[in-house]
């Protein structure tokens, strides 16, 4: 049963779990090298860049409590009892759910009839109720669980600062894994095209060509509709449609590069392409890459919104700030109007975004000697 | 007469051209003979200063001699072997032994690299460590340029000019090289560090035996350099001699007009001779010899046939129609 196996959680859980020890080792090696302990060195001082990978490491780390789960045995809802297979006498499990679901179902579980506004203890709109005098009147009913939710709650009662943070996960895998798939592209082909130029150049340069003229839209669509909607799918398409610019980039710095005197002086020492490429070349192109991934991570994120606003997004089941937004836009039409969802998702794009971009921005600085 | 040692370097008839491509079927509409029929020898532990205008294609002919142009034709013997001969391996371990500094001190080290792995670089990849670390090794080298070992893990941009060309010095010098192309190796550099720079290139000749090809436009520099002086002129060689000769009794116009622009402190300045005009475009040489549009004694065959190479027994040889005095 592969499929139904790759749906489990265990397929899940061991996949973060190997990303996770991925990430580690790739920590650990870095931090052998000087050049790298340094830069760390570096980025420690700079006040901003801490505050932002702290809040990072808090998104990721909810990103991480929202991808690893569990099923537990289903109870029965009043009491509690653990429901039986009637024959076999197996214990029934649920369907599961991640750990973040598990912290997040003491204000999850508060639902309320309909819209409410943040912190308030009334429903938003107005009811008709009877009064003591027997006289219909237009009343704020008092909530069931008053002011306990932060960003409110939508149409059908649910809690909103609960869907954003469910939200979390799928913007930083749209944001990393589109990255992780265009960055080593890029990489390879900007560099190799660069650096031999002749029909490797050309070549990488007719793909790219071919591969820019098709506007992006209409390229996820397709690939939407060919693959199916949801997050790898999209994180995919989005990844081929993206890496042709960094590659463009990097195969004009390494033309700059390819001419500087220090590759000339290595050229003369004999040593071979795949090594200048390696030390010279990519260690001076790494900025480069950096201010594109920083600014394609933010992008991306605001990316996945416009694309699931478009409907060709990560698909009805799964929570996205893009789906919040486009529950808005109908929101923002009512009068009065309900701005809460489309606050809480911006609030959390930002949340996530700025500190990208500082963090980014502090990283190039701190890989750059010049500017130590 | 003794009998001639055997050279290190022989270049015979070397040229460079480089393809002007045109249109969108990438024809060659034409060439720039950047170095045109270039012939010269150097002796193992001996300096050719090559001397010449901006544009004439000294960096060229460096650049060709360390394998970094590919030439159009000629050849190029290093050790008695045939350089274009050569492939894969056996080149890259001949090559090892010519290596090249750079004029520009500040992009001839890689920004993102510390002292250490800039020197050691070629030896770790060539495994000439021997048993040792890469940190005794830079110290080594760094001791030999006449630096202290404290600078190991510090970034190119953290010094200066003379520093930074005693480093690539050092990593020159990292592969063991019987032959150095100093591209303008002091031209980018104050007057007092000039100083240091060559005083080192002469005491590193001294005691490693080391021959140089001294590229430079600084007379002066390459006077107090050179055993024998080449003069560049788009692409060709139009004199060459033992340093004294070529200083003292120039024949072809074009290194007198070099000369009489030196100033000399003490001397009556001679007459200047002015150049009018500019350097001709290699891409399109005049007919003839190629100094003919500017030299200030043409003749009507100058046009017309290219000079012939005249040489006394001296070895002083220079291009030129006009018989000298």
């Amino acid at each position: 049963m592969p499929a139904t196996f790759f749906q489990s959680w265990w397929f899940q859980n061991l996949l973060t779990l190997g990303l996770l020890t991925g990430a580690a080792l790739l920590a650990w090696r870095l931090s052998r090298r000087e050049y790298w302990r340094n830069a760390f060195h570096e980025i420690c001082r700079n006040r901003l860049a801490v505050i932002s990978f702290i809040i990072l490491c808090g998104y990721g780390a909810i990103a991480i409590l929202d991808s690893v789960g569990w099923r537990r045995p289903l109870r029965h809802p009043e009491t509690g009892e653990v429901a039986r297979h009637p024959e076999t006498g197996k214990v029934i499990l649920d369907q599961g759910a991640s750990a973040l679901d598990y912290l997040l179902a003491p204000i999850s579980a508060k639902r309320e009839k309909t819209y409410s506004a943040p912190l308030a203890a009334t429903d938003y709109t107005p009811t008709t109720a009877m009064s003591s005098t027997g006289q219909p009147q237009r009343v704020h009913a008092p909530l069931t669980y008053p002011r306990s939710h932060l960003f409110g709650t939508d149409r059908i009662g649910q809690d909103v600062f609960c869907q954003a943070c469910k939200s979390i996960r799928t913007g930083i895998i749209i944001g990393l894994l589109t990255t992780i798939l265009a960055v080593p592209f890029a990489l390879v082909f900007g560099t190799a095209a660069g650096y031999y130029g002749g029909w490797i150049d050309d070549a990488t340069q007719y793909v790219c060509a071919v591969l820019s003229s098709i506007p992006t839209v209409l390229f996820i669509a397709a690939f939407m509709i060919i693959f199916g909607q949801g997050l790898p799918q999209l994180a995919l398409a989005m990844g081929i449609a993206s890496w042709t610019g960094l590659c463009r980039l990097l195969r004009g710095e390494t033309i700059r590069l390819r001419e500087t005197d220090f590759v000339l002086a290595a050229k003369a020492m004999g040593v071979p392409s795949w090594r200048i490429i390696l030390r010279h070349i990519v260690p001076n192109v790494l900025h480069l890459i950096l201010i594109t991934t920083v600014i394609r991570f933010s992008s991306e994120v605001l990316a996945e919104a416009a694309f699931t606003y478009l409907g060709i997004g990560v698909g009805a089941d799964t929570m996205s700030w893009g789906a919040m937004i486009n529950d808005a836009r109908t929101e923002l039409t009512r009068e009065p109007i309900i701005w809460w969802k489309l606050a809480a998702a911006f609030t959390f794009m930002v949340g996530l975004v700025l500190p990208a971009n500082l963090f980014g921005d502090a990283v190039r600085d701190a890989l750059d000697p010049r500017l130590r | 007469m003794t009998e001639a040692p055997e050279p290190l370097l022989k270049v015979c008839d070397l040229r460079v051209w480089f393809p002007i491509r045109k249109g969108v079927l990438n024809r060659i509409a034409g060439q720039v003979r950047a170095v045109d029929g270039v012939s010269f020898t150097i002796l193992p532990g001996e300096t050719l200063g090559l001397v010449g205008e901006s544009g004439c294609g000294k960096t060229t002919l460096g650049r060709a001699l360390m394998g970094l142009e590919k030439p159009a034709g000629g050849r190029i013997i290093f050790n008695g072997q045939d350089l274009g001969a050569l492939t894969g391996q056996a080149r890259r371990q001949l090559r090892r032994h010519s290596q090249m500094i750079f004029q520009d001190p500040f992009s001839s080290l890689n920004p993102r690299m510390t002292v250490q792995e800039l020197v050691t670089e070629g030896l770790v990849h060539h495994r000439l460590l021997q048993g040792r670390t890469r940190t005794e090794s830079a110290r080594e080298l760094l001791a030999s340029v006449g630096m202290d070992g404290d600078c190991l893990f510090r970034y190119p941009h953290e010094f200066s000019g003379g520093q930074r060309q005693r480093i690539s010095l050092a990593r020159a010098l990292s592969l063991q090289p019987h032959f150095l192309v100093c591209d303008e190796p002091v031209s980018a550099l104050d007057v007092s560090v000039q100083a240091q720079v060559i005083n080192l290139l002469l005491d590193l000749r001294e005691r490693h035996g080391l021959a140089y090809l001294f590229i430079s436009h600084d007379l002066s520099v390459v006077r107090l350099m050179s055993h024998r002086v080449a003069v560049m002129y788009l692409g060709k060689i139009v004199e060459c001699g033992a340093t004294s000769d070529v200083m003292e009794t120039a024949c072809h116009p074009y290194t007198r007009a070099l000369l009489s622009a030196v100033p000399r402190p003490g001397k009556h300045q001679d007459k200047r001779i002015i150049l009018t005009g500019d350097l001709p475009s290699p891409a399109a040489p005049p007919p003839g010899c190629p100094f003919h549009p500017r030299c200030p004694q043409a003749l009507p065959v100058c046009a017309q046939q290219a000079p012939p190479v005249r040489t006394l027994d001296n070895g002083h040889s220079w291009a030129c129609h006009i018989t000298p005095d």
